[in-house]
């Protein structure tokens, strides 16, 4: 391990470190655009540049490996004046066009310039203009303002495996876009938003509404999908004005999906924010006490057994708990949080948690998908695969639709055929997991939520035993949730008690007449027009399905609004 | 400006294509895209430049996204994203040939040709470009056209050369004035005599 003195603070680092990093760990801060811990190193910004002693020219720290007796200086005239000059440079043709630049207020260059640069430029000439680009309606782009620091290339080619974006002509005409400048199809397009150090990539549906320092900002998990990624609420008063990630290495690093991100302006539109109470056929606002009226006038001449629940995707654990012992009060084991009917076995919490972990995928070295389109279903866990995927040694084997996953897999075939064969071993895919460390599954919901789902979900821990996946140091049986509240009623056993109906059972029941009572919380993925003639209860937080067929309406918080699990 | 098309499907000929595979196999196996350079080359010469469909083609045959292509496209000014005349001019203005008189060369081609540089002619046989150094400075003033220079020139012999090209014919490359390849143009200075040394 070499040892270097980086401003006189000895450090000593693993070959291969580069100064940058050493510099960090001597709690040396170096400025930089072009570089990011989560990207290949491009070396192209030039803002990095330090003093190493000996070196006859300024290094930048980014680009070079950490030498054996090396003296680094962040801080001497001459690194220093390297910088200045190196923002001068930079500032040449940006636009500093910061009073209506939606970056301002958080922005690296803005930041940099001010610890780092001049107090004033001393170009006098034209300034280059970018003519407009476009990468669809979630990134707004201002390309004048660009520095080519290439991050946002780099991301899309390393991190989200499209590699659509480029940088076109060369020198002062270099420009950065995508090709034929089509809209980016990525799920996580949203992250370069995030990682341009300036304003050339923004939010698109967030332009022009809030200054950073206007925003109250409340750390959250997210519930679009079930990776349960963390997540800034940037709220103005009491409005969401958007959403960003917050660092979790465990389950999403620093990404999040567009939907996790853009998904926010929902909030706003076809909000329940009154009870309502349907009288004559249609929903009328009602008071709290009228709608409770209606409710328990209609629970009271119910039995028990007439009256069912369903939890919705998003719900939380509290609310489901409460419904749960609510129900259990009334008489009723009528109860389900499976809305899509999946059929996953809520007695052993093994067989539907991703057991290996989202991290633990770095350590897989084999993966057999059954069923589920990692890449719309769980961005963010699709990344991860192809993290691990491009390290290599990774052999994917794909059952079920043939996607587009970013990375590539062995398509194994479709349906339970392939499924058995591998179940038995005569696959040759079996073979390739059996001989695997550290082999794992991911199983889809859409796989569970077939009819014969529950042999999908034996077939899977047949594979799972006879490949070695499930093991006392490594679990490698993974069920890929799409509902962020599917696993907390699932611990909660918000599923049919002893004699109780499930989802497509209590819907069977409410359209004979044989359930007369159906809860609904946030539950607007069934079909509402099977309900029959039951009362129905929405509680939620939008004006969806579920609330259009309701019989009386209570409002509720939506997740950026209430504290719970 | 004849504004030629994107034409909907390019694809190498089968002799091209040969050329193409023969390259390609040069570059050990999952490293084909190092054929791109000498691949982007082979279809400009085919298409005369290198459209998106071409862009498109190599990408597949390399196994690289098309933006890789586009990039590298745009990069080198000797690949023409655009529609060109069938005969490329570049005119070197460059330090040493523009003190040589190379504002008199594009003058008289522009006046030959009817265009103005970036253009091409109506007919589709020229463009005229400008460039910077080709590194063929002891030869000042000079031209490339298609793969060939065209050195020590005159605003004469350039038009020479053109009309040549016009009438369909291949003008000798190389220096215009007389002189062998680069050799002082007054006639050799030193190494006169064979019997100077031993």
């Amino acid at each position: 391990m070499p040892k270097l003195k980086v401003d006189g603070v000895e450090v000593e680092v693993p070959a291969g470190t580069t100064i940058l990093q050493a510099a960090e760990v001597a709690g040396a801060e170096i400025p930089r655009f072009c570089y990011h811990e989560r990207l290949s190193i491009a070396g192209n910004c030039r803002m990095c540049l330090v003093e190493v002693e000996k070196s006859p020219t300024p290094v930048s720290s980014c680009a070079m490996p950490v030498g054996e007796g090396m003296v680094v200086h962040t801080q001497s005239a001459n690194a220093k004046k390297a910088r200045a000059g190196v923002m001068e440079f930079l500032l040449i043709h940006h636009p500093l066009d910061c009073p209506i630049c939606d970056q301002g207020g958080e922005c690296d260059l803005q930041d940099q310039a001010m610890a780092f640069g001049f107090d004033r430029g001393r170009y006098r000439e034209a300034k280059r203009a970018v003519s407009e680009k476009h990468m669809g309606p979630l990134v707004k782009t201002i390309m004048t303002r660009c520095i080519h620091c290439t991050r946002c290339i780099r991301f899309a080619t390393e991190v989200a495996g499209v590699p659509e974006l480029g940088a076109v002509n060369r020198g002062e005409h270099m420009e950065i876009t995508s090709y034929l400048e089509r809209a980016i199809t990525s799920e996580l397009s949203g992250n370069v938003i995030d990682l341009c150090p300036v304003g050339a990539l923004t939010s698109g549906p967030y332009a022009f509404t809030a200054r950073p320092w206007e925003l109250r900002k409340t750390e959250s998990i997210d519930v679009m999908d079930a990776v349960g990624s963390n997540i800034r609420i940037d709220a103005r008063g009491n409005e969401v004005m958007r959403v960003l990630p917050r660092l979790n290495e465990d389950i999403n690093e620093e990404w999040i999906s567009d939907k996790t991100r853009f998904a926010c302006d929902g909030l706003r539109r076809q909000r329940l924010d009154r009870p309502y109470v349907r009288r004559n056929g249609k929903l009328e606002p009602a008071t709290w006490q009228e709608a409770f009226n209606a409710i328990a006038a209609r629970v009271e001449r119910t039995s028990g057994g007439k009256i069912a629940a369903i939890a919705g995707d998003q719900a939380d654990a509290e609310a489901m708990i409460a419904l749960k012992d609510l129900l259990a009060a009334l008489g009723s084991s009528h109860i389900d949080c499976r809305q899509d009917g999946a059929k996953l076995d809520p007695r052993a919490r093994g067989s539907y948690l991703f057991n290996t972990t989202i991290a633990g995928i770095e350590q897989a070295d084999a993966c057999l998908i059954i069923g589920a389109d990692v890449r719309h279903e769980a961005p963010i866990i699709n990344a991860r695969l192809r993290k691990r995927w491009l390290r290599g040694g990774f052999a994917v084997g794909v059952i079920g639709p043939r996607l587009d996953l970013t990375y590539k897999f062995d398509w194994l075939g479709e349906g339970t055929r392939t499924l058995e064969d591998l179940a038995t071993g005569r696959h040759p895919f079996a073979e390739t997991l059996k001989n695997a460390k550290k082999p794992m599954l991911i199983l889809g919901q859409g796989a569970l939520r077939r009819a014969d789902g529950a042999r999908v979900l034996g077939l899977a821990r047949r594979i799972a035993e006879n490949g070695g996946l499930v093991r006392e140091d490594w679990n490698g049986f993974n069920v890929l949730h799409t509902a962020a509240g599917r696993v907390g009623g699932l611990d909660l056993g918000f599923v049919p008690g002893p004699g109780g109906k499930d989802v497509a059972d209590i819907l069977d029941a409410a359209g004979k007449g044989e359930i007369e009572i159906v809860y609904l919380l946030a539950a607007d993925e069934i079909d509402t027009k099977k309900l029959g003639k039951a009362f129905v209860i929405y509680q939620g937080h939008h004006g969806d399905r579920g609330a259009h067929r309701a019989d009386v309406v209570l409002p509720g918080a939506a997740y950026t609004e209430k504290s719970a699990t | 400006m004849s504004a030629q098309a994107e034409p909907v499907t390019f694809a190498f000929t089968p002799e091209y294509r040969a050329r193409a595979d023969k390259i390609i196999a040069r570059y050990p196996k999952g490293r084909q895209q190092s054929a791109l350079l000498p691949l982007l080359d082979l279809a400009q010469r085919q298409a005369g430049w290198i459209p998106r469909a071409a862009i498109e083609h190599i990408a597949e045959i390399l196994e690289i996204a098309p933006m890789r292509v586009e990039e590298v496209v745009s990069f080198y000014t000797m690949f023409h994203g655009k529609a060109v005349g069938k005969h490329v001019v570049w005119l070197c203005t460059t330090t040493p040939c523009w003190l040589c008189g190379s504002d008199d060369i594009v003058a008289r081609c522009k006046q030959v040709l009817g265009i103005e540089l970036g253009e091409t002619t109506p007919d589709g046989m020229f463009t005229l470009l400008e460039t910077e150094c080709l590194g063929a400075c002891v030869n000042a003033p000079m031209v490339q056209i298609d793969d060939d220079y065209f050195e020590d020139l005159t605003p004469d012999s350039v038009q020479a050369v053109l009309e040549a090209y016009k009438r369909g014919e291949t003008p000798k490359p190389g220096s215009q004035s007389g002189r062998h390849t680069s050799e002082p143009a007054g006639g050799a200075t030193t190494l006169k005599s064979r019997s100077a040394t031993r």
